[in-house]
């Protein structure tokens, strides 16, 4: 298949950035979107060009670095995958491609698709541990967690930390991701020690970093590549009012 | 790189506490539609408004509506003003937008929450003119009024105007709209979701939303067409 791409080329944080189109023949249709990339980069680098900046680790969709917001969606047209797990059979052929990447106050571009995501570690340093050692690794079941508990943990935690929520978000909000983190420490015994104190810094940090706030579009939860549910931020804005209630001090 | 990121401002009051007031005051302005409608809709029962006199009369004198009519005043504003903010630190939250339309489907009323809520406001203004400042003293009502000041003349007088039963219309239709997402998003500001409940939720929104918006249209409708002095 043959593609049109519309590409944001940006040389550092400093440059002001442009569109690029690139048109890319013979393009197979199961090429994952980053193969595609790789593709049209070889292209480039053998034509003298620079090639297109991207991150990507794993490949396989579990590491979270691969973000590309792709024709109004980050990680494209498909629901559930990341933007590594994509494959070219989702475009048409001749489709005109869009290819930006987050953009968020709290995400500057660093070069082109490649954007700074320190933010989201911030907000986890700010709380998303726990604080305790919690020693090696015990007998299973030596720790007594209701069946509903760890499989709610669980569910929060295939979050994989890659920011589609505040890509997705029109307000650029961090909710899911930060409430994600939250329950999944909160919901365990370990981490409820900690749990009212956890949720108000790490809110704190998250509107300290310039994130936006959330008004219930609930965009994050439909482009979540591991479809962490909304639940979670229904759960967070419970707990912190609770502990805002109860005046919980944050040490 | 590090320091870049952070706009290193902490807020005074946090993303969370701010919607959860602005909720509650959503919530209590959702509650007064109620108690609106309910005595507007005596207007047109049949009786040229004596017993929506009969009713307001009632309202007037009691002193915990005189005092409710402060707190209204106050929801108003504190809705407003916190949604201003809220959409303004928003904008400012995407320094530069993507060249793509978003696509992710969500529910379009979520989307245009700050458009409803504005029209709300333009109508409020014009409504308040319209009724309760003729009322308070502070506007004449036109010399088209046959009889006193009660607001069984006000209602013929404004929406025998076929212009402004147009725009009470319109801005209900809108008003629908910012309610349908209003009541939904209220329970998720809270943190009152439920997978069992959550389609409930979204059905009573839907009916609340539309009982609202058909409920206040019916009125200018009534005027304009069926009413003869
Ligand atoms: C009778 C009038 C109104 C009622 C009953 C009402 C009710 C509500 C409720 C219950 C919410 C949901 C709050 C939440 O998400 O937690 C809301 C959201 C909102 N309202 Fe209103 N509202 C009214 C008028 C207005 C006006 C005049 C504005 C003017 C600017 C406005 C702007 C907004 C905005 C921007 C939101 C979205 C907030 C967000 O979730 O980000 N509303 N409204
Ligand atoms: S590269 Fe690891 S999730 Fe895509």
């Amino acid at each position: 298949m043959d593609i049109k791409l519309k590409i944001w080329r940006q040389k550092d944080a400093a440059d002001k950035g442009k569109f690029e189109t690139y048109d890319l023949k013979e393009v197979s249709p199961e090429m994952s979107f980053l193969e595609m990339m790789d593709y049209l980069n070889s292209k480039l680098i053998s034509e003298g060009k620079e090639p297109v900046a991207f991150d990507h680790d794993c490949r396989e969709g579990i590491c979270g670095s691969c973000g590309i917001y792709i024709n109004g969606r980050p990680h494209g047209p498909e629901r559930g995958t990341t933007t590594c797990e994509l494959r070219m059979r989702f475009f048409k052929n001749n489709e005109t491609i869009v290819v930006e990447p987050w953009r968020s106050r709290a995400f500057p571009v660093i070069k082109d698709l490649i954007v700074d995501r320190t933010s989201l570690d911030e907000i986890i340093k700010a709380g998303g541990f726990i604080s305790v050692d919690t020693g090696s690794a015990k007998d299973a079941n030596c720790i007594p967690i209701p069946k509903n508990n760890s499989d709610k943990a669980f569910d929060a935690a295939v979050c994989v930390g890659c920011g589609a929520c505040v890509a997705a978000c029109k307000n650029s909000s961090a909710m899911l991701f930060v409430a994600a983190k939250v329950a999944q420490m909160g919901l365990l015994p370990q981490g409820k020690v900690e749990a009212s104190i956890r949720v108000q810094k790490m809110v704190e940090k998250m509107d300290e970093l310039g994130f936006g706030f959330c008004s219930n579009i609930l965009a994050c939860e439909y482009d979540c590549p591991k479809h962490v549910s909304s639940e979670f931020i229904a759960k967070m804005n419970r707990d912190f009012f609770s502990s805002k209630v109860c005046k919980q001090k944050v040490i | 790189m590090k320091e870049k990121n952070l706009t290193n401002k902490k807020l005074v009051v946090s993303s969370l506490s701010r919607k959860y007031i602005m909720a509650a005051a959503g919530l209590f302005l959702m509650l007064f539609l109620v108690m609106h409608l309910a005595t507007n809709l005596l207007l047109i029962i049949g009786d040229e408004g004596k017993t929506f006199d009969k009713a307001v009369d009632f309202l007037t004198k009691n002193p915990i509506i005189k005092i409710m009519e402060y707190v209204l005043f106050a929801g108003f504003i504190i809705h407003i003003i916190i949604g201003l903010m809220l959409e303004l630190y928003n904008y400012k939250a995407r320094p530069v937008k993507y060249k793509a339309p978003m696509r992710s489907e969500v529910s379009p009323f979520s989307k245009y929450m700050i458009h409803s809520g504005i029209i709300i406001f333009i109508f409020l203004v014009l409504h308040l003119f319209h009724f309760f400042f003729i009322k308070l003293g502070y506007v004449d009502l036109p010399e088209t009024a046959e009889h006193g000041k009660d607001f069984f003349n006000m209602a013929i007088v404004t929406f025998g105007n076929p212009l402004y039963s147009g725009i009470y219309l319109i801005s209900f239709l809108f008003l629908g709209f910012h309610l349908k997402h209003a009541f939904q998003s209220a329970f998720q500001t809270y943190g009152l979701y439920h997978n069992r409940y959550n389609k409930f939720i979204k059905i009573i929104a839907t009916i609340y939303a539309l009982a609202i918006a058909i409920g206040f249209s019916i009125i200018p409708v009534y005027f304009l067409f069926f009413y003869n002095a």
